[in-house]
């Protein structure tokens, strides 16, 4: 066999190789390498004169089992991702245990392929892995697999054994809407209709594994869908006179153009692409699909990390706090009602709560096991997720990349999903929670119209935002005097006063989202006494914002912006950014006695 | 897109996610062919800024020409550039070349336990001083927590199995057997506090790839790469005590690929100019475990 020279621009395909333990998933991977020339030279003929010495048969598992044990003798091969070529094209191979105890690993390799060989034992037939592992090819979005029924000789190349497998397994994929190319009767350790079709399987006329491989589809379209770049990250290097600001990402799907109107979702804020931005190269005059670059807006608007990018004059995504998605739970300890976790969509981290389980899946059998109360480990669900911000995203029917996600518990990713149906018009996480929480509410004796007399003020929560800790943190010193010096009851807890205390149990990292919860339930107690409830949050977000005005309910809030980040509404103050502080507080005490808040008395 | 443009948008997407996720981030940098591609990717990322530091462990004992690139393009394209080192293996000559340890223990002395208290913040780090040219002691002592670094799978046999995204615990040590799942994009990035992550943007990278990118980019390289009219060319940099050159006549990148290609370097291991790897059979794995890269 000669060595075959590729271009650089020539393909590269992962193939991911799966099945039960013991059903040949090594031998496959040695023949593949054996037959395509990419194992070291001598190693073949060694393996198999120490097998004839010591009179065991050969197998192409001792090979790679060889292979391991001269790793780190500097031997470039790896069992964990193997590399070779046929005339076609590059594959890697990436060799996942069968083992259920690692199906952490499986899901990993699998994840990276795009497409997948099946690997099933013609004598043990169709197992508990055979099944689970074909179960996740198909919510891992892996939509090309092959089925190689292996250990052909030990049932003598019986064509009714694998015409029954291919039957049973078929019916299997079927259910889960995945199709498998092919079924191939093979014998790995003899490479029996690896290169070349088979003597012994006269009755077989489809393709050999290679050519089944060349076969494999790359994936296509993805240019053609729908604009999508999840924002990664914006990009200012001010400091090394760059005043580009950038919004980089990947592009998952589309393409965009300088020119074209973008739509940043959740928030909706709107902009146009000014140029696409990259470097080392000259400037491109489109964005497409696959690429990792990013672009510039004409405008001079505040996004987030974590926003999707889109067109506006496209189809858009879908935007909204529930959706109904099947997931894998791979987590030490299982999913369960009532606990936060993080949720990992795109670029996006959200807080999520299982919301309900609709059906708990036996991976290897399809079939639904009823009334679980919760997710445990391994466990296949079909259940409703509910964030407490919006987040965007597609169906992964429509759109595999911005349609699936994963679940972080206790800093693990514990789960992995797809967005099966959007859930509309459902109402947020905190509101829920208010109606909950209301209900529930144990009131004394004294009115909330009573406290609002005796202390001459309606009692709020006051929101003091902006880019600038220092700045927030001084005008809320001044408004809490200049309000108490009135004869007001007005009282200022300052971000790291609530660090320090509320918040001290949460550890090394500071968690944002529960911060924000907190300050939602905080304020709610403390307007309970009537009091005017002072609070700085740098940089707040619209959606923060929303859900400290949901938790603070019933009493009103009122956001005094110094950023001009937020949107504007009836009970949020922007303030001009070149504003003395005195005029400041002028202004939100004359915002507070227009509204009613603030009573001033003329006698 | 095709191989290397998919490359090298997954090391950007890497690289980003790294720079997001990690507050107390370092590239480390070992002027070879790998990190450089590495290096260049995070320009890709970035648009031409490095938003981190790059650290090199500085042995003392690197080819001369190897320092000068170095210290060439860090000033060319203002890098933060950091180097560290074991002074006091040094100063007591407890290294090979004195005569004082074997290859291997020299190589933990200068490199390992170097590249530790480098990234801990426990011995002095020097930084570059872009007005002067020179480095200086660096006031920033703090631990590096996020460790960017350039291994490639395909390089040898623990490699295959790393995540793009992989942790290490307080002793640095690495679970090969117990790695966290990394879904389509989705890696782990939320930490217990005192964990430390290394970032691999390179895994699925091959040596094929490097040189390919390398022309494509028309990246700078050390020349020790190529061969100077000898018949010799170095394959892999490292100390010039331990590392050889071997036989290749290839006098530039064109060279390199087409000898790659053609298969003659196929059965020589990359490293195999790497007397150090010789020593023990699972040295590499041994040296990686206590943190060598």
């Amino acid at each position: 066999m000669k060595d075959t020279i590729l271009t650089p621009d020539a393909e590269r395909m992962n193939i991911v190789i799966v099945g039960h333990v013991d059903h040949g998933k090594s031998t496959v991977i040695g023949r593949l390498l054996a037959d395509n020339n990419s194992l070291p030279e001598g190693k073949l003929e060694a393996i198999k004169a120490f097998c004839l010495k010591n009179s065991r048969p050969f197998e192409y598992a001792f090979l790679l089992d060889a292979l391991k044990d001269e790793q780190s003798q500097g031997i470039t091969i790896d069992t964990a991702r193997c590399f070779f070529n046929t005339q076609k094209r590059q594959y890697v191979i990436i060799d996942a245990p069968g083992h259920i105890e690692f199906l952490k690993n499986m899901i990993t390799g699998a994840s990276r392929a795009e497409a997948a060989l099946l690997v099933i034992d013609a004598k043990e037939g169709v197992r508990e892995n055979s099944k689970r592992h074909g179960f996740i090819l198909s919510l891992l979005g892996i939509r090309q697999v092959a089925v190689l029924i292996n250990k052909m000789d030990l049932v003598d190349y019986s064509e009714k054994v694998f015409n029954s497998i291919k039957k049973e397994y078929g019916a299997f994929l079927k259910r889960l809407n995945v199709e498998a190319v092919e079924f191939i009767p093979v014998c790995a350790r003899d490479g029996e209709n690896f290169i070349k079709p088979s003597g012994k399987t006269p009755w077989y006329s489809g393709s050999t594994v290679i050519e089944r491989m060349d076969l494999f589809e790359k994936e296509k379209d993805r240019e053609n869908k729908p604009f999508r770049m999840h924002v990664q990250d914006i990009y200012k290097f001010t400091a090394e006179g760059d005043e580009r600001r950038i919004m980089a990402g990947t592009v998952e799907t589309g393409e965009a153009r300088p020119g074209d109107e973008v739509v940043f979702l959740p928030s909706g804020k709107k902009s146009r692409i000014t140029a696409v931005e990259s470097f080392n190269e000259t400037q491109q005059p489109v964005l497409t699909a696959g690429q990792a670059k990013g672009f510039t807006v004409d405008t001079q608007i505040y996004i987030k990390r974590g926003e999707l990018a889109c067109l506006a004059s496209q189809p858009m995504p879908e935007v909204g706090f529930a959706f109904k998605a099947n997931i894998f739970w791979l987590g030490r300890k299982p999913m369960i009602y009532g606990k936060r976790y993080k949720l990992k969509i795109g670029a996006a981290r959200e807080p999520v709560y299982l919301e309900k389980i609709l059906n708990i899946i036996d991976a290897a059998e399809i079939e639904a096991e009823q009334d679980k109360k919760q997710i445990d480990r391994h466990d296949v669900a079909q259940c409703v997720f509910k964030t407490v911000k919006p987040i965007a995203y597609d169906l992964y029917a429509d759109n595999q990349r911005t349609g699936r996600f994963v679940i972080v518990d206790d800093y693990e990713i514990s789960g992995g999903g797809i967005i099966t149906e959007a859930i509309r018009g459902e109402k947020s996480f905190a509101d829920s929670h208010v109606e909950k929480r209301e209900f529930s509410w144990q009131k004394g004796e004294i009115q909330a119209s009573e406290r609002a007399l005796r202390f001459g003020q309606t009692p709020k929560l006051i929101v003091i935002t902006g880019p600038d800790a220092a700045v927030t943190d001084t005008f809320s010193r001044l408004l809490e005097k200049r309000l108490f010096n009135d004869g007001k009851n007005a009282y200022y807890l300052g971000m790291p006063a609530i660090k320090g205390g509320l918040d001290s149990d949460m550890g090394g990292e500071f968690d944002r989202d529960e911060h924000v919860r907190r300050i939602g339930e905080l304020a709610r107690i403390i307007t309970d006494t009537g009091a005017i409830f002072i609070t700085t949050l740098t940089d707040a977000d619209d959606f923060e914002i929303d859900e400290i005005r949901s938790l603070n309910r019933p009493s009103g809030i009122i956001i005094i912006d110094m950023g001009g980040n937020l949107k504007e509404a009836d009970d949020l103050v922007q303030l001009a950014k070149d504003s003395t502080l005195d005029g400041a507080v002028n202004r939100v005490k004359a915002f507070l006695l227009e509204k009613n808040i603030i009573l001033e008395y003329y006698l | 897109m095709d191989k290397l443009e998919k490359l090298e948008a997954q090391g950007v997407y890497i690289l980003r996610e790294a720079y997001k996720e990690f507050k107390s981030l370092c590239m480390l940098w070992s002027i070879g062919k790998d990190s450089t591609v590495m290096l260049w990717l995070a320009r890709k990322a970035f648009f031409g800024h490095v938003p981190f530091p790059l650290v090199h462990i500085d042995t003392h004992y690197k080819i001369p020409e190897m320092i000068t690139y170095r210290d060439r393009l860090a000033l060319e394209w203002n890098l933060n550039m950091v180097y560290g080192e074991n002074a006091d293996a040094l100063s007591q000559k407890l290294t090979f070349p004195d005569g004082n340890a074997d290859r291997i223990a020299c190589c933990k002395n200068l490199k390992s336990e170097a590249l530790k208290y480098t990234l801990s913040g426990g011995w002095k780090r020097y930084r570059i001083n872009h007005a002067t040219g020179k480095y200086e002691e660096d006031a920033n002592k703090e631990p590096y927590t996020g460790v960017i670094v350039g291994v490639r799978a395909d390089e040898e046999g623990s490699r295959s199995k790393e995540r793009y995204f992989s942790p290490r615990d307080r002793e640095n040590d690495w679970d090969a057997g117990d790695q966290p799942p990394e879904m389509w994009n989705q890696y782990k990035t939320d930490f217990a506090p005192g964990t430390h992550v290394r970032v691999h943007p390179l895994l699925d990278w091959t040596e094929l790839d490097i040189w390919e990118y390398i022309r494509k980019e028309s990246i700078p390289v050390v020349p020790l790469y190529f061969d100077q009219g000898k018949g010799i060319r170095y394959r892999s940099l490292g100390c010039w005590p331990c590392t050889k050159p071997i036989n290749s006549t290839s006098k530039n990148i064109d060279e390199i690929i087409e000898e790659l290609k053609s298969g003659k370097l196929k059965n020589i291991a990359e490293r195999s100019g790497r007397e150090q790897d010789k020593e023990d059979g699972g040295s590499l794995e041994t040296l990686r475990r206590d943190g060598y890269m």
